[in-house]
């Protein structure tokens, strides 16, 4: 069967690739586009290790197909940080040691961007639902909630 | 106690790999490539339990795109009769876990592996692969294996002159039982059963290796140690070790569960036959079904009291699941279930029980929590039949420095008291608790405690100072939370130079000297201590070339914020010399700067932890939740507290998890039936709260900056501790796990 020819936006960059009718947005990401940064934890949709976002909408890659993302934008983990420059969440993580093994990090950075950009303001309560597509086995979640928190806050102070 | 004049240590600096976890840059194992690259894929049985009478593979390897294919015949035999251990590990049983030999032990256990061009053609070869089984009655139950009339796994193993299921035994004794339950006020004994749970990490297993044409191999994996892939892989290959090179990708965790191979010495024979390199991936469902888990058990705990608390015997006897071949771990709960106390009659007996269960692997303190979660509800019973505070009841039994342990050893210092009163004087422990808040709604507090031995053992590490005066630390241990960050702030601490110029790496088997795994709560006790000892070997490299430039003797040199300095008046007067600048005259003044060491490290003094937790049920649904949970735990240091807490907070819910929600579940067939992250029920954000850890630091007098292992002991207790808080909110015991809806809700309906 022949590949199909995609044409999309990934990190504000126009890119195209070849893939199968059947593979998912993460087979595209991981294989020809070469952005193994988003990770598969269960292929299923069950863990969030492979959290982007679509035109702003979080999704888990692996539940979505490649094709599906022609003429959309698709934010991935490499594109979170400008250069040198952290995001705040990405910065706040490393500073409250909200990781450990890291696998499940980008999807949750990923989850979390998506969570501050809808609700700049959470409660404890409104971060644990927002994450609770992302399964993280080493922290036990309290350092994640807590910098998303405190993300949050000094996001909003920023903007004031 | 942070000592102040610490600029580093107990510092919460960010660590070494942090920018490129945050940014996807890391490389885990399923993130590699090499140019040439083919795809591997297993078959696994579709049969619990079959014996494999012939594998016929011609159809597969006729088929276009396939490069390779593997069976048993394939893999270095060890003979059922001689037993050849690495570590912990028998070959015999690796062997056959890697690929079944004479009988497929579990539903998904691999009997044949294809290398191709894609994954899509691996898989159509697997399919193309004929084997002929004789399917076998399978068992899962611990229950139903130890029946006389039980479907065997192994004809040649016996138990008491017969064949059996049971494949080992461990006892530990002291004093007399009997004559100690005679003198008890009060003795109580109960069964309890547990189901096996996964470890759980996100990241599947995953290879890729390189069999190059001079017969060398690289191998590209995750792991908790990349040395046991080498000598595992070496065993089960014929490569020599020395032609393996080890290359640790990063570990999207593994606790216990990556201290053994399941991929690695088949993608070695894959490529080996194929010429090619070869990667292979894990699915989520292989990883369920055929990869960990941790035992379930069935346990009976018999405890017997003085009116006045002081325990006078204790009895345990545990049943772990080992999977389909031996090798459960019985020191967990034979060991560490009464270790905490005094108790002068002990009596505690373990069986390894095979079934038709992909085999286990260790699980953080493995086997210790099941342990932990009989004898603390037992304790929980006691306490409350002689109207006593369980804290108090625990204190008055704690085990004393220069007591012998049952698992042998004489105790040296002692922590316990430490964690149990640090509980006791807790705000979270004297908060009131409406135990009825609302109607169909109850409440309830419990406590218990816990015991991991902790280890030391090999570790290699080398300091080298770089040119431009920074310096490079490569230790042999993977990192699955942290400890390079640990090791960072030590190294700089000792040369009194900033945090950022210190980097620490990995090192593969070619690159470092042996280390032993990540596990036990063993590394950062371990890679600590040489890197101590490497660093302080580096500074005295440092004074004596500060020495030949000043023309005076090392002796008379101190090295003081990252600077070697004249010791005092009469070593002369000459202006610091910098880190840099000693590196800058390295070559003219003797040649690079850096040291190697090497030790097999002793001294790691056992770990103990006590924890308070609230939990609500809800009574109409059977959903149990836990509401606020306090942890503590001697760590002896903190090095970098921000880790520290972070494996005692993942410990708990981990802890949680097996308490409530996770289990394998399987079907009349043999199969396991929830083999997803869907249908396997981890804690997820929204089910935990925030868990409070008590870090208490007593440092340990045997190691340089007083570290005790962290990692295992945070999840001994919350099993029994969370049971005891059901217990108290609803007054009935539960002696079964998991606590989830259905469990709670029938057992609300028993009287």
């Amino acid at each position: 069967m022949s590949k199909i020819h995609v044409s999309t936006s990934v990190n504000g960059e126009p890119v195209e690739f070849l893939c199968d009718a059947s593979a998912s947005m993460l087979d595209a990401l991981r294989g020809p586009l070469g952005l193994t940064g988003t990770k598969e934890g269960c292929g299923t949709g069950d863990c969030g290790a492979c959290s982007i976002t679509v035109d702003g909408r979080l999704v888990c890659a692996c539940l979505m197909l490649a094709v599906e993302s022609e003429g959309h934008e698709i934010a991935t983990i490499e594109g979170m940080a400008q250069g040198e420059t952290l995001h705040p969440l990405q910065r706040k993580f490393l500073e409250m040691a909200a990781l450990q093994c890291g696998i499940c990090t980008p999807g949750v950075l990923i989850s979390a961007r998506a969570l501050l950009e809808k609700n700049p303001d959470p409660t404890e309560e409104e971060v644990r639902f927002g994450l609770a597509g992302n399964l993280c086995r080493c922290t036990g979640y309290d350092k994640i909630v807590r910098a998303v928190l405190e993300t949050a806050a000094e996001m909003r102070e920023t903007v004031r | 106690m942070n000592d102040m004049t610490n600029k580093w240590i107990g510092q919460r600096t960010i660590r070494p790999d942090g920018a490129d976890k945050v940014t996807g840059r890391a490389q885990y194992s399923a993130d590699f490539a090499m140019p040439g690259m083919i795809h591997a894929k297993m078959l696994r049985s579709p049969h619990a339990h079959a014996r494999i009478r012939g594998i016929d593979t011609s159809k597969a390897e006729a088929l276009p795109g396939v490069k390779a294919v593997v069976t048993a015949k394939d893999v270095v035999d060890f003979p059922l009769d001689k037993s050849v251990m690495l570590g912990i590990q028998d070959m015999r049983w690796m062997c056959r876990n890697v690929m079944a030999r004479e009988k497929a032990l579990f539903h998904g256990h691999p009997v044949a592996a294809v290398a191709a061009i894609n994954e899509e053609v691996a898989a159509a070869a697997c399919a193309l692969i004929e084997v002929d089984y004789e399917v076998l009655p399978h068992v899962i139950e611990i229950e139903d294996a130890i029946k006389p009339d039980a479907p065997i796994l192994h004809e040649w193993n016996t138990f008491e002159g017969k064949p059996s299921n049971i494949a080992g035994t461990m006892v530990l004794k002291t004093g007399d039982v009997e004559k100690g339950f005679a003198e008890a006020d009060v003795v109580i004994e109960r069964t309890f059963t547990s189901r096996p749970v996964h470890q759980g990490y996100i990241e599947p297993h995953a290879c890729t290796v390189s069999y190059a044409a001079d017969g060398r191999v690289t191998i590209w994996s995750s792991s908790q140690g990349q040395f046991m892939v080498r000598a595992m892989t070496s065993l089960l290959t014929g490569v020599p070790q020395s032609n393996i090179r080890a290359i640790p990708a990063e570990i999207g965790g593994g606790f216990g569960a990556k201290t053994i191979v399941y991929l690695e010495p088949i993608a070695v024979l894959l490529s080996k036959k194929s010429g090619r390199p070869v990667k292979m991936v894990m699915t989520r469902e292989e990883v369920q079904r055929a990869t960990g888990p941790a035992p379930g058990s069935l346990s009976t705990v018999k405890i017997g009291a003085k009116k006045d608390g002081s325990i006078v015997a204790a009895q345990g006897t545990f049943y772990l699941q080992a999977g389909g071949l031996p090798g459960s771990p019985l020191r967990g709960p034979v060991g560490c279930s009464f270790a905490a106390y005094a108790i002068p009659n002990v009596l505690s007996v373990g069986y390894d029980v095979v079934s038709n269960r992909s085999k286990v692997a260790a699980y953080r303190a493995p086997g210790a929590p099941l342990g932990a979660f009989a004898t603390e509800c037992v304790l929980d019973e006691i306490a409350e039949k002689l109207g006593l505070d369980p804290l108090e009841m625990r204190l008055k039994n704690s085990a004393k420095a220069g007591d012998k342990a049952i698992y042998g050893p004489v105790f040296g210092e002692v922590t316990f008291k430490e964690t149990v009163e640090s509980i006791l004087h807790h705000p979270h422990y004297k908060a009131p608790l409406d135990k009825n808040p609302a109607p169909g709604v109850k409440r309830g507090r419990g406590v218990a405690s816990g015991f991991w031995y902790n280890a030391g053992g090999e570790s290699s590490v080398q300091v080298n100072i770089t040119e431009d005066g920074n310096v490079v630390v490569t230790t042999g241990h993977p990192d699955v939370g942290g400890s390079r960050a640990s090791i960072a702030n030590v190294v700089a601490e000792l040369l009194g130079i900033d945090h950022s110029r210190v980097s620490v790496l990995i090192g593969d088997t070619m690159t470092i000297g042996f280390s032993n795994l990540t596990g036990g709560s063993r590394v950062t006790f371990a890679s600590a201590m040489v890197a101590t000892a490497s660093t302080e070997k580096v500074i005295g490299q440092l004074k004596e070339r500060a020495g030949k430039i000043w023309g005076i003797d090392a002796e008379a040199i101190k090295w003081e914020d990252g600077m070697a300095l004249p010791a005092g008046d009469n070593a002369g007067k000459f202006p610091p010399l910098s880190l840099k600048e000693l590196a800058a005259k390295a070559n003219e003044m003797g040649g690079p700067i850096g040291t190697q060491v090497q030790l097999n490290t002793t001294g790691a003094d056992p770990g103990f932890a006590t924890h308070c937790v609230d939990v609500e049920v809800d009574v109409d649904l059977g959903i149990v939740r836990v509401l606020r949970y306090t942890a503590a735990q001697d760590v002896g240091r903190a090095l970098h507290p921000g880790y520290v807490e972070g494996q005692i907070q993942g410990g708990v819910v981990q802890g949680i998890g097996w308490a409530l929600s996770e289990e394998y579940l399987y079907d009349k067939n043999g199969r396991v039936d929830n083999a997803s992250f869907l249908d396997y029920r981890m804690p997820v954000c929204s089910d935990v709260p925030m868990i409070d850890p008590v870090v208490i630091e007593i440092p340990n007098p045997k190691h340089p900056q007083g570290v005790r292992g962290v990692g295992e002991a945070p999840i001994v207790p919350p099993l029994a501790a969370i049971a005891n808080a059901v217990h108290d909110a609803l007054g009935k015991r539960f002696y079964a796990l998991p606590m989830s809806p259905p469990r709670v809700s029938e057992r609300l309906e028993q009287p």
